[in-house]
């Protein structure tokens, strides 16, 4: 847009005849997408109330009094997740990395780890989360091992960064293939090696490349986080659970989605504009 | 001894033979030009030259040994000879100097202290001084490939190979790269070009070597080379291009 479009009604006649069209097609596309939002809302708030439960769903899910009753409570029920989560997502990162790494090796005395890489991604993106969080969470425990080995915090961690490293490894090495080969010449005519080529000159541009891939992936993760509640942990699903069976009332668990509304909006779009930039940038 | 010897080198990519048995004798000090069409095996030479790809028959000796062995690493040749690409291929992630520091911090060994003066002077050498810390994106055409050059140039090589180091630039900046190379030509470098900078390759080459599908049809100097070549295809191709 340039100047003159911001300039004020009066002096429209300093508009180019294009611009005074996109002006005209601008302000038409604004009234009709805030005319048909209106419209929207109107009909939510109208008809929902219409109908015949709705007496009840109010009663059970958007209870005032329980909502301020029981939020202290799951807010801090959600420190465990964010804690759960902190001690992850650094791991998952390493193993990520790691196993993109064992994908990308060339020597034949190293091809155990490259098979190893291509068996591990396999197996771990072709099984549901919380598959794994069972198999691991109830199955190694199960060896009757002592406290505190036996804990589901140490288990159910586990099996998330199992499976989350899988991912983060393959957007990893598509971050790895993505960088021109052109790259790799340059950097092996001056006499480095490939291991150098690699952390100097691939892998920090790869890395770069694919964070705003990694980031939705640890959106992702914190919400999984979650799944840890079936093995035990009461972290903030659980917690709301608890609330509502005491109460008998569901609004404990708008709360929990409130809660991690609140975080994972602001993260999902950061990581949008993120995206946006790069593609920016590459055009 | 010539500094660099090519015998018989052959190269095939699959059943695309690119070099068809080159012979090439260059001396130290010396600068040879490659001219021919797009596709005759000028940038192939060259990488093979610098074994970023190996050769399937024939000899490459420098300084008499032979480099072109299978098996050999191919490391501490490939920093004895510099390379400079037709898009420049600077790291985008670091600036110009660290592009320039990277080699020979990591394969010579040397501190980024101890480089800094002798890389400052290089950058300010070549009339980049004041560009040394931008990044290339932030870098003309033009200013991007003389950073390539300096680059190839900070580990000392023995031979400098450009691989049609101006075609990728505006018209307006080709200047400025091939003053670059006649300073380096003042300063006594081994030089092989492959270049289609005719009017450059004429006024300070010392030999030419017309290629012509994977052979050199015609090699010699460059006043005899450009207004009396003996084979027909060199005729018809300087007829195109001058």
């Amino acid at each position: 847009m340039t100047d003159q479009t911001s300039l004020p009604r009066g002096s429209a006649p300093t508009l180019t005849r294009r611009q005074a069209y996109e002006q005209r097609l601008r302000r038409r596309s604004i009234t009709i997408a805030a005319g048909s939002t209106l419209a929207v809302v109107l009909a939510v708030v109208l008809l929902v109330p219409l109908a015949p439960g709705w007496d009840a769903v109010k009663r059970s899910f958007f209870n005032g009094e329980v909502f301020a009753k029981t939020f202290p409570g799951l807010l801090d029920a959600f420190l465990i997740n964010v804690a759960i989560f902190l001690w992850c997502a650094p791991i998952i990162a390493i193993l990520g990395l790691v196993i993109a790494l064992f994908r990308d090796v060339r020597s034949p005395a190293l091809y155990p780890l490259r098979l190893f890489g291509a068996i591990y991604t396999d197996v771990f993106r072709g099984l549901p989360v919380i598959l794994v969080i069972y198999l691991i969470g109830f199955g190694i425990p199960g060896l009757g091992l002592p406290r505190p080995w036996n804990s589901p915090y140490i288990w159910g961690s586990l099996a998330l960064i199992l499976v989350y490293a899988a991912y983060v490894a393959e957007v990893i090495r598509s971050g790895i293939d993505s960088i021109h080969h052109s790259q790799r010449a340059a950097a092996a005519s001056l006499g480095l090696s490939d291991g150098e080529t690699m952390r100097y000159v691939v892998l920090p541009q790869a890395i770069r490349n694919v964070a705003p891939a990694n980031m939705n992936l640890f959106i992702a993760l914190q919400k999984d986080v979650a799944l840890l509640s079936f093995i035990g942990p009461v972290e903030v699903f659980r917690q709301a659970g608890v609330y509502k069976s005491l109460l008998a009332n569901f609004t404990p668990y708008v709360g929990a989605a409130v809660i991690f509304l609140a975080l994972t909006i602001p993260a999902t779009r950061y990581a949008d504009y993120l995206m946006n930039k790069q593609r920016r940038r590459q055009s | 001894m010539a500094k660099l010897d090519l015998q018989g080198v052959t190269k095939s990519f699959g059943d695309n033979p690119v070099c068809r048995g080159i012979d090439l004798t260059v001396d130290e000090g010396e600068m040879v030009c490659l001219i021919g069409a797009s596709g005759s095996g000028k940038s192939t030479l060259l990488r093979c030259i610098n074994l970023l790809e190996p050769i399937d028959d024939g000899r490459i000796l420098l300084d008499g040994v032979d480099i072109s062995e299978p098996g050999l690493n191919p490391q501490p040749i490939r920093a004895r000879i510099g390379i400079v690409f037709q898009s420049f291929n600077l790291f985008p992630h670091m600036t110009a100097a660290e592009n320039v520091m990277l080699a020979p911090r990591r394969v010579l060994g040397k501190s980024r202290d101890a480089l800094e003066a002798p890389v400052k002077a290089l950058f300010e050498r070549f009339d980049l001084g004041q560009r040394m810390h931008h990044y290339p994106d932030q870098l003309s055409g033009g200013q991007q490939q003389r950073v390539a050059i300096i680059r190839a140039l900070a580990m000392q090589p023995e031979i400098m190979l450009f691989d049609e180091i101006t075609s990728a630039l505006d018209p307006e900046l080709v200047g400025e790269v091939l003053d670059v190379l006649r300073q380096l030509r003042t300063e006594g470098m081994t030089m092989i070009l492959a270049t289609h900078e005719m009017a450059f390759a004429r006024e300070l080459a010392d030999k030419v070597c017309f290629l012509d599908a994977g052979r050199i049809l015609e090699e010699g100097p460059p006043e005899i080379l450009f207004s009396d070549p003996k084979e027909p295809r060199t005729r018809a191709f300087l007829s195109r291009v001058l």
